[in-house]
């Protein structure tokens, strides 16, 4: 049974996942990829504000298709992770609670993930038409010049994701290739 | 010498390329319903099916597969009794790219200056292009997005001839071993045997144009593949990484002859989302 939960996250949300556990997320959640995230820490190295409060937020790393008209947003899923693992742990120090995605994490992500207490959700890759049916609203809330990696505020209900890493350590991935694992 | 006009080959492949991203093949589709039902892990299955339902909502026409329309890779058989009139080959199938990602609002992915700025292109162009010369007077169109995602996971190694069958293996498993969860599993492995580097990693991209499952119709290939397609799934990653026994949907190996100092071995990753469509001229 998937465990339905309001965005954005609190301690005690946080407290009750672990890793293998089906989730519905529903809220707002915020989409940055690669471009988005360098220019984060660049502002947070200036010394700037970022162009949304990020306490207790969550981001998806993805970057979907230019939406139909009359839709909110076109295909949608998740891409690859790692890409943000030199990013991640700054922002995760700065207040950020939930990442969505897919693919491993480094160990400093992890790390800060335990530290800060912050989870790491999989989304299914390549599932993009499926994702988009969640998510209700879209708007672009910073770096539009950046076309698909621009920062987005996405509106969602029952938002299907899998806990990967939660705060204590458990890691899904590490776990599931272990039981399947044979020689 | 038969005549094609340049615009066909533009409205050629701008189809191919929206009916690849909306339309998962045939093939493709039956090996994921099989993983399905065979796969021991209850989180596979499930993910599994959640793929297929992805997969029925694509297909209805509005919605990409995947976000990740890819980078347009164009393979031509190009009949030497054929003479393209009305505009070059090549611009008509960049043109093609650019009309195809605009109509069926698939993603604009490729950036230029990848070491430095990576300022999108935002037409998606240009496509990478792979033309080989045969007999007769078709054009044979084959259109490929590829995601990001699996083809950052794929590897090549100039192994030393000593190494022989066991080394290529042992090469591969860690190949996919390592890529773990990112390129999308359940994937379909390309694999080039020999060559020089460049025609090892195209041999390898090549091999996933293949019919999927359907193994090299060299016996010693097929048992190549064969055993690498049984040591993959024992690794234990599963669907989207989750654990499982559905890593590979299949292992596709093509081979080549190689210096005698040689032994090239490349390994190109396709996530589950297979796509590629094709037309003849």
């Amino acid at each position: 049974m998937a465990k339905k939960i309001s965005l954005p996250l609190n301690e005690e949300t946080l407290k009750g996942l672990e890793a293998g556990d089906d989730v519905l997320l529903n809220g707002v959640i915020y989409v940055g990829r690669d471009a988005a995230h360098k220019r984060l820490i660049e502002t947070l190295e200036h010394g700037e504000p970022l162009p949304f409060d990020i306490k207790g937020q969550t981001i998806y790393f993805m970057g979907p298709t230019p939406p139909r008209p009359g839709r909110p947003i076109g295909s949608a899923g998740p891409t690859t992770s790692g890409r943000m693992d030199s990013y991640s742990p700054r922002l995760i120090a700065e207040g950020l609670k939930g990442m969505i995605g897919k693919g491993m994490r480094s160990e400093a992500v992890k790390e800060a993930m335990t530290k800060y207490h912050a989870v790491y959700f999989g989304a299914i890759g390549g599932a993009g038409a499926l994702a988009a049916r969640s998510i209700k609203k879209s708007e672009v809330v910073a770096y539009e010049e950046l076309g698909a990696e621009a920062i987005r505020r996405l509106e969602v209900a029952d938002f299907s994701v899998t806990v990967v890493n939660d705060i204590y350590g458990g890691d899904l991935y590490d776990e599931g290739k272990a039981k399947y694992r044979r020689e | 010498m038969r005549e094609i006009e340049a615009k066909e080959v533009t409205k050629t492949v701008s189809r191919l390329f929206q009916e690849a991203c909306y339309y998962l093949p045939q093939d493709v589709v039956t090996v994921i319903k099989k993983a399905r039902d065979a796969e021991e892990s209850p989180v596979g299955r499930e993910v599994l099916s959640r793929i297929l339902e992805n997969i029925e909502i694509s297909a209805q026409g509005e919605v990409p597969l995947c976000q990740d329309t890819g980078d347009a890779i164009v393979f031509l058989e190009l009949g030497q009794d054929v003479h393209i009139v009305g505009g070059d080959l090549y611009s008509a199938i960049n043109e093609g790219v650019r009309q195809g990602y605009d109509e069926g609002y698939l993603r604009k992915s490729m950036v230029g200056r990848p070491f430095s700025a990576r300022t999108n292109t935002k037409d998606n162009t240009p496509a990478i292009i792979y033309t080989d010369v045969v007999p007769g007077d078709k054009l044979r169109i084959i259109a490929k997005p590829k995601g990001g995602g699996a083809e950052n996971m794929s590897r090549l190694a100039m192994l030393k001839p000593a190494q022989g069958r066991q080394g290529v293996i042992d090469f591969v498993v860690q190949a996919v071993d390592e890529a773990g969860s990112n390129p999308c599993p359940p994937v379909i492995v390309g694999v080039g045997i020999g060559g020089t580097v460049e025609k090892c990693v195209l041999l390898a991209k090549k091999a996933l144009l293949r019919e999927v499952g359907k193994p090299n119709p060299d016996a010693e290939v097929a048992e190549l593949e064969r055993e690498i397609f049984r040591r993959v799934n024992n690794l234990g990653i599963g669907p989207m990484g989750y654990g499982g026994r559905t890593t590979a949907l299949a292992v596709h190996v093509d081979v080549f002859p190689a210096h005698i100092a040689s032994l090239p071995v490349a390994v190109n990753m396709q996530c589950w989302c297979a796509r590629h469509k094709e037309a003849f001229l």
